[in-house]
């Protein structure tokens, strides 16, 4: 039994629908041919770090699976590179730490995360109150921005 | 006019000279799995320019920098992370 993972990027220009259904069909095709589907991410839409077709974001599905023989990989990958809607794919096979790590993130105990989405999360809202009262704020920076100007010219 | 020693003060501070000891930090923190899909992570073993840092600067062990280095790439394959760039940081 060999755990794998397989990443790919859907085309953003699809409907919210069609999107769904072109995660769907891959999944259907894995339990299909007797796999075993641990876990779908939908790790939403993304900015892409360069252009790919000429779009400049993608959504993300992340599908892990168990397999028993690993002969579907194949047919797997034919399946994506034929599908116009799919972008870009990866597939890995996951060691045991790899299992651990996935594991863990479902259950968010990987620690660094939630704190970072935490601050994330909080500060917006400390931020909303504040914006109200920006004209105050300006008189305030100003003499904090020219300060290190004023260094920087001596 | 009583001098002691602890009157004497050094002409420049003499702990500037100190380098701080590198590390691995995936020996020390434990950390056994890099994951190829947290770009943030990976953020911080590529220069401004995208490009891949060196184990003498990152400080990894052999082992980890090669796991580190499998990510990033697989991470730009999948766009996550750019092949070239300027100003990442």
């Amino acid at each position: 039994m060999k755990q794998l993972e397989v990443t790919f990027i859907v085309d953003p220009v699809l409907s919210g629908d069609e999107i769904q259904a072109t995660a769907q069909t891959y999944v259907d095709l894995l339990k299909n041919n007797g796999c075993t589907i641990v876990h779908v991410d939908d790790m939403g839409l993304r900015t892409l770090a360069f252009p790919i077709h000429k779009r400049n974001s993608g959504v993300y599905f992340c599908i892990e699976f168990q397999t028993p023989t690993g002969s579907i990989i194949d047919n797997m990958e034919l399946a994506l590179r034929r599908d116009e809607r799919i972008m870009r794919f990866l597939t890995v096979k996951l060691d045991k730490y790899g299992i651990k790590y996935n594991e863990d993130k479902r259950n968010g105990l990987i620690g660094k995360k939630s704190r970072r989405q935490d601050k994330k999360e909080v500060a917006p809202v400390v931020a909303a109150p504040v914006a109200p009262v920006a004209p105050v704020t300006p008189v305030v920076e100003a003499p904090v921005v020219k300060a290190p100007l004023a260094e920087e010219e001596e | 006019m009583a001098t002691s020693k602890d009157d004497i003060k050094f002409l420049s501070n003499p702990k500037i000279g100190q380098k701080r000891k590198k590390y691995c930090r995936f020996r020390r923190f434990g950390i056994k799995y890099i994951d190829f899909k947290d770009p943030s992570f990976l953020i911080q073993f590529v220069n401004e320019q995208g490009k891949i840092l060196p184990r003498r600067i990152t400080g990894n062990s052999l082992k980890y920098q090669r796991k580190v280095t499998v990510a990033i790439k697989r991470a730009r394959h999948l766009a996550l992370m750019p092949y070239v760039t300027d100003l990442l940081k």
